[in-house]
């Protein structure tokens, strides 16, 4: 009550004083000023370095492209050999470790946002989950090896499926949660309001409206995995040959890079910067898709 | 200097024929509240409300924020068993059953007590999907059936005028006056006997509010409405009754014109002139 | 009012004090406008007639004030309960006010007919009734300052005493008349004076009332005891 009664009283404190406010203003000025440069310089720095990479990305990748890099297997030095069957392994097992990994991350994303708002158990799968979102991709990769690999003694493109599904996981559980926890209560409430069940509101209202986010998660998601060496050296180790056979080792993009690039013949070190020109522009492609998808929804 | 004995006027004159707003007798109870306590954990609420929401029409709920007149809607409804640790004790009465009983089936009785937001909840999918969402989790329907519901709802909610060329369109894409109205359009949808109001107008513009004060005065004639406002010349326009609600509890209630002039209680009387410090 | 604690806006508060001083202003000049009136006939004071009906124009002027004031708070505050009740309590009161403003001028008036002739009888009983009018007018006016629904009730309820006096004095005027037609002018004119005071004991007290209804927001009765029974009065010649 008392504090509007605040009227026409003097305001406490000597008068303005022209000088100094000029003085403060100018230090401030300079303050800006060093402070955008700093800030400018920095993203110039981080530029360069991204923009010599893809450059040099282009400037080596480019000259190896040609249409037998994409219908021809991997052959021996020297036989002009191509990169399918790296890429239809990699296609194959992104596509499956994002088909195993999204349902279960969706699913932990919605337990976590819809029914474990504080609980306990909810506290402590999010822990967990955020670990392993920042896990070091070989560990999961050795964890696959001696659950699947190891066992069955060989490795397989089903274990390599699985150890990215492993790292799907964690993002899509992040995102789905993320995004479920942006809509606010007060649609749930109508939802309810009208006598609907819990699991009706979740599937047949809050996914719809988190759609655009949960997809664009599971997009980001793919792209990670789409270029993850280090979980497939364990699992599916890579395959010279032809083969689509889950049961038996198979051959992926990043590591066909790994073992051309670090071999002694000129036309595979070739085979190997068109193979990172080629993962890098799909994992782009589907960053730029993520995000207009994203704005779509906006 | 003799005191006389002076004895209060009950008024209940009509002017012309016109019933003057709020000087009609108030219906029966449609929900009877008695003893009613709420808690937030350890935290009481509401104590020992006591309160007749008469049928067929509006009771109008005023009070500073957290007086617990927005608590009490939710607990008609029983939102608050969305949220551990929040609990209710006591009777609201209706057809002799009593809404916070546990045992009740809560999805049947949230189809009998609708509720419209404060601000509007259009869902993410077309107008005409957010008017039979809520139908078919009650009713199945032809689909000539629910074409003629989807219409009827969305007439009694004077939309249909203004998106029934556009009812596959999406819900999002109306005013957000319109989509208050989608939002009311589809709790009658549902056929409620009681519909409450939360704030409805606080996020509309002043014709989009009159529009719904409007409305709900149209509304009345079918259904039994509760209405929370902190604007009392809304209360005083759209209600019939008028609860005053402060620190939990239900301090006065009466015909709307007799709190808006002559209010019995002194806190009542300071609230409305606004004197509350 | 001055009871309750301050509105949150405290230049509404401003706003209803001033309206309660515009009240009392307008009070005060129709308790002189009074005084001047009761002096004029009863001491045949011409000066005081003329201060008396001059005063009128002052108290129409107030009147208009009050009412745009009134409606301009009506407008801008949309006040409630009490504070509403006090400002149409204001806006009844300040038309009864008027009206008694005019009475009295129109005493005043007929006061300055009335020094031509000499009555032939005294005015004890009308200087007697004017006492009364005038201490209920003042009573009345205080109340309103106060908001003092006791003094209200009291005048509301001490009406029917000059309702008596004027009956008496009915019948007594045309007692005169009768004796002698030469005293039908004077008389007459006492008669409407009479009955001037006796209209504004009325206005007081329907100033009562609208008090009572701003402090209490009760309305009271109609049941009030009425004394004015002039209108049955009959006097025939071979009575006297």
């Amino acid at each position: 009550m008392s504090a509007t009664t605040m009227g026409s009283g003097a305001i406490p404190g000597p008068a303005k004083d022209e000088k100094t406010s000029l003085a403060l203003g100018r230090s401030r000025h300079r303050a800006n000023v060093i402070v955008k440069t700093l800030c400018v310089a920095a993203t110039l720095i981080g530029l360069v370095f991204l923009a010599s990479i893809l450059f040099t990305l282009l400037w080596r990748g480019i000259g190896g492209l040609s249409l037998a890099v994409f219908t021809t297997s991997t052959l021996p030095p020297g036989s002009n050999g191509g990169l399918l069957n790296a890429i239809v392994g990699s296609l194959i097992q992104t596509v499956l470790g994002a088909a195993i990994g999204t349902p279960i991350g969706l699913m932990v994303g919605t337990y976590l946002a819809e029914y474990a708002q504080n609980s306990t158990l909810g506290n402590a799968v999010r822990f967990v989950s955020d670990v392993l979102l920042s896990a070091p991709s070989i560990l999961i990769g050795l964890f696959v090896y001696t659950l699947l690999v190891e066992p069955f003694d060989g490795f397989s493109g089903i274990a390599g499926c699985l150890a990215l599904a492993v790292i799907v996981i964690p993002i899509v559980v992040r995102t789905t949660e993320d995004m479920l926890r942006l809509i606010p209560n007060t649609l749930r409430e109508a939802v309810i309001g009208l006598g609907a069940p819990k699991w009706k509101m979740i599937t047949l209202v809050c996914y719809r409206a988190a759609r655009e986010g949960i997809a664009t998660g599971v997009l980001l998601a793919i792209a990670r995995v789409a270029g993850e060496t280090a979980p497939l050296l364990f699992t599916s180790l890579g395959n010279l040959n032809w083969s689509v056979d889950l049961t038996k080792p198979m051959a992926s993009l990043p590591v066909t890079i790994y073992q051309y690039a670090g071999s002694a013949f000129e036309d595979w070190v070739q085979l190997a910067w068109a193979g990172a020109l080629l993962i890098t522009f799909g994992v782009l492609a589907i960053n730029i898709i993520a995000r207009v998808v994203l704005r779509g929804g906006k | 200097m003799s005191q006389t004995t002076v004895q209060p006027q009950t008024e209940s004159k009509s002017f012309g024929g016109v019933q003057a707003r709020g000087s009609a007798i108030l219906n029966k109870a449609r929900i009877a509240i008695s003893e009613l306590d709420f808690f937030y954990g350890d935290n009481r609420a509401l104590k020992g409300i006591k309160l007749d929401l008469p049928e067929r029409q509006v009771t109008g709920m005023i009070g500073p924020s957290g007086c617990g007149k927005s608590t009490l809607l939710r607990v008609l409804n029983r939102m608050y068993d969305l949220y551990p640790g929040q609990h209710a004790t006591g009777q609201a009465m209706m057809d002799g059953i009593n809404i916070i009983d546990p045992k009740v089936d809560i999805n049947a009785l949230r189809s009998r007590i609708g509720m419209v937001f404060q601000k509007p909840t259009p869902f993410p999918m077309t107008i005409y999907e957010n008017i039979a969402f809520g139908v078919k989790l009650h009713e199945k329907l032809s689909k000539s059936a629910m074409d003629e519901r989807v219409e009827w709802s969305l007439s009694r909610a004077a939309l249909w005028g203004e998106v029934k060329d556009r009812l596959n369109s999406s819900a999002m894409g109306l005013s957000g006056g319109q989509q208050q109205r989608l939002c009311i359009a589809r709790t009658i949808a549902v056929r409620p006997e009681v519909i409450l109001f939360d704030e409805p107008t606080s996020a509309l513009d002043p014709i989009s509010t009159l529009k719904i004060e409007e409305l709900i005065d149209e509304l009345k004639v079918d259904f039994t409405i509760a209405i929370v406002t902190h604007n009392m010349q809304q209360a005083a326009r759209c209600a019939d009754q008028v609860a005053f609600f402060y620190l939990g509890e239900m301090v006065e209630c009466a015909p709307a014109a007799q709190i808006f002039t002559a209010p019995k209680e002194k806190r009542t009387q300071e609230y409305v002139t606004g004197r509350f410090g | 009012m001055s009871d309750a604690p301050e509105h949150l806006v405290k230049s509404f508060d401003t706003e209803l004090k001033r309206l309660r001083d515009m009240m009392s202003q307008m009070g005060g000049i129709v308790e002189s406008q009074l005084a001047n009136a009761t002096k004029a006939i009863l001491q045949r004071d011409s000066d005081a007639a003329g201060r008396a009906v001059e005063d009128d124009t002052k108290v129409d002027a107030l009147e208009r004030d009050v009412e745009q004031f009134v409606i301009r708070l009506l407008a801008l505050r949309q006040p409630m309960a009490g504070d509403l009740r006090q400002i149409v309590a204001a806006l009844k009161m300040t038309g009864d006010i008027e009206r008694i403003g005019d009475y009295a001028a129109n005493v005043a008036k007929r006061s300055i007919v009335l020094s031509q002739f000499t009555p032939p009888y005294s005015l004890a009983g009308l200087a007697n009734m004017a006492r009364l009018v005038q201490s209920q007018l003042k009573s009345i006016i205080d109340a309103v300052a106060n908001n003092d629904t006791q003094t209200a009730i009291r005048v509301w309820q001490s009406d029917v005493e000059i309702d008596d006096i004027y009956t008496a004095l009915f019948r007594e005027l045309i007692t005169y008349m009768m004796e002698d037609p030469r005293n039908i002018t004077p008389c007459t004119h006492l008669l409407f004076i009479a009955k001037n005071l006796e209209r504004i004991g009325d206005h007081a007290t329907n100033i009562a009332e609208t008090i009572y209804y701003a402090v209490s927001g009760e309305v009271l009765t109609d049941a009030r005891p009425k004394g004015d029974n002039s209108a049955y009065a009959v006097i025939r010649s071979h009575d006297a």
